[in-house]
């Protein structure tokens, strides 16, 4: 097993954090895997990407040419990475910043609306969290309960009182993907 | 137990780990995380110090007189940061003083800019600074390998006394990996009678010459006997030191030699091609400083064509034309300006010269 992902956006979308618990998941259930970021010298704002993989193998180049899985979350992210996702794969998008939706009809193509799911958790930063749910959903990669595992993790005692709406932004990330 | 890192964090702790109790520093993207972790971590440590140095060329003098006194200590930067260092550098190899720098590549010439690159290689391999020195420089693949690299270059250069290198494109300092940083802390495995600690020579003591830490000498038979004894060293170093990692070069047609990142995605173009029926081997040095001639030859002696994959015009490139001596066909696949060679470029590649 080799799954490759490409999570894009802008500075402050959480894009990077979101590759990162990807990959710390796959750590915690014995793969390899490998987490690479790309990004501008801005402090805020600006592109963002990371190339994540998750593998039984030993993991070769760490950035991913044809992800199995593209995440964009915004339109010039789709623009950028949409035409690299091989047939067969599978493109999770941002529906509320994304207005020219992908029309690929070679790959599955899920909406998300990532701002509209964390605004209605009331925790409008978590615009990260949908997509999560909606790449478990896809890709059957790992359970909710892994993800909360490692969030728990991660998030530490400080941060741990936003486990549970993120967790419910991730699930209602799911769930859009079931429908 | 192993811990999802990224590599400048990894470099950091695994210095802290071996006994490096120095760091002089100045940021420069893409090493900043490794001066972030030490200017929290170092100070915790007994007798820790951490400096932000003014500038780079502050911060590698500071290493040398931390160096003289027998700290283990260490300095890292990038591209620009190392060329200003250079004359430190051969300074530290000239008064024979054990240090580590830490070049986490950026693209250049000048500012360049901030994405991963490999084209520091001839400043760090053929030296950068004036003098006939050289370094010890390990170049890690993995961030595991990184941890690993910067612990053995600490222990080798007290043993040898001489600066060594770890040299790494961006993408080892950037990214994430599971590594585990081990405790190697082999400082106390060396009397350094030769620092300068204040303490006086006595006949019949184990110390019975006074210290002196300089570079300078201006007789010239002098100089030519310390230069002899700084190459009979250097040759230690390439008799004792060269390591490699040779995957599947024994009945290759076609023979991949990449360092670093670039080495990764040979591996993945081999995988790919090797599904088509190809026979790819993988030659990776891990010691770029000295270089592994006779290993490469060895290996690639049955293979049809050599191909060297890096991230620059094509400097390792002469080494294995060195090390090849005309014996086999080279060619070359290199990007530049902070683009990596993709997996696709290297298989095009290995088909072309299938075809040939």
């Amino acid at each position: 097993m080799e799954f490759k992902m490409v999570i894009a956006g802008f500075g402050g979308q959480g894009v990077l954090i979101a590759g990162q618990l990807i990959a710390e998941t796959g750590l915690n259930k014995g793969k390899n895997v490998s987490w690479m970021p790309a990004y501008g010298p801005e402090m805020r704002g600006g592109a963002a990407n990371c190339s994540v993989i998750v593998s039984d193998e030993e993991i070769g180049a760490p950035v991913v040419e044809s992800p199995d899985v593209l995440v964009a979350m915004n339109q010039p992210s789709l623009d950028t990475f949409g035409k690299n996702v091989p047939a067969g794969g599978c493109i999770i998008y941002n529906s509320d910043l994304i207005k020219n939706a992908p029309t690929r009809d070679d790959v599955t193509l899920v909406a998300v609306s990532c701002n509209g799911i964390a605004n209605s958790v009331e925790s409008p930063k978590a615009v990260n969290m949908p997509i999560l749910g909606a790449v478990l959903e896809m890709t059957k990669l790992y359970t909710m309960d892994d993800m909360k595992q490692t969030m728990e993790q991660k998030f530490g005692a400080k941060r741990a009182h936003l486990i549970e709406s993120n967790l419910k932004a991730m699930e209602l990330g799911r769930q859009a993907a079931i429908a | 137990m192993k811990k999802l890192m990224k590599g400048n964090f990894a470099i950091a702790e695994a210095a802290i780990q071996a006994g490096c109790r120095g760091f002089f520093g100045y940021p420069i993207t893409p090493q900043n995380e490794l001066i972030e972790y030490m200017s929290v971590e170092m100070p915790k440590q007994d007798g820790g110090v951490f400096i932000q140095a003014e500038s780079e060329v502050a911060a590698i003098n500071m290493v040398f007189g931390a160096s003289g006194a027998g700290a283990r200590v260490m300095t890292s930067s990038s591209g620009p940061g190392l060329s200003l260092k250079q004359e430190g550098i051969s300074f530290l190899a000239g008064a024979e003083l054990p240090a580590l720098i830490v070049n986490i590549m950026r693209a250049g010439p000048g500012l360049g800019g901030i994405q991963p690159a490999q084209a520091d290689y001839f400043q760090a391999t053929k030296g950068g600074g004036h003098g006939d020195y050289s370094l010890l420089v390990y170049a890690p693949a993995s961030v595991q390998e990184a941890a690993d690299l910067t612990q053995k270059a600490f222990d080798r250069a007290d043993y040898y006394r001489m600066p060594t290198m770890i040299l790494a494109d961006a993408v080892i300092g950037q990214m994430m990996e599971p590594c585990e940083v081990k405790s190697m802390d082999t400082r106390s495995d060396f009397d350094k009678v030769w620092a300068v600690t204040g303490t006086k020579a006595e006949p019949g003591s184990k110390k019975e010459k006074r210290s002196i830490v300089k570079s300078l000498f201006l007789n010239p038979d002098e100089l030519n006997d310390h230069n002899k004894k700084l190459q009979r060293k250097y040759q230690a170093v390439a008799k004792n030191e060269v390591m490699f990692e040779a995957d599947s070069c024994e009945d290759a047609d076609i023979v991949l030699v990449a360092y670093g990142t670039s080495a990764r995605i040979c591996k993945s173009a081999a995988k790919i091609t090797r599904e088509l029926g190809y026979k790819v081997g993988v030659f990776r040095p891990i010691t770029v400083s000295p270089y592994p001639y006779s290993q490469l030859k060895e290996a690639a002696s049955g293979c049809k064509e050599v191909i060297v994959v890096e991230m620059s015009a094509g400097q390792m490139l002469l080494d294995v034309k060195v090390a090849m001596e005309g014996s086999k066909p080279i060619s070359f696949v290199g990007e530049m300006g902070g683009i990596m060679p993709s997996p696709s470029q290297v298989v095009e590649a290995i088909k072309k010269a299938g075809r040939e």
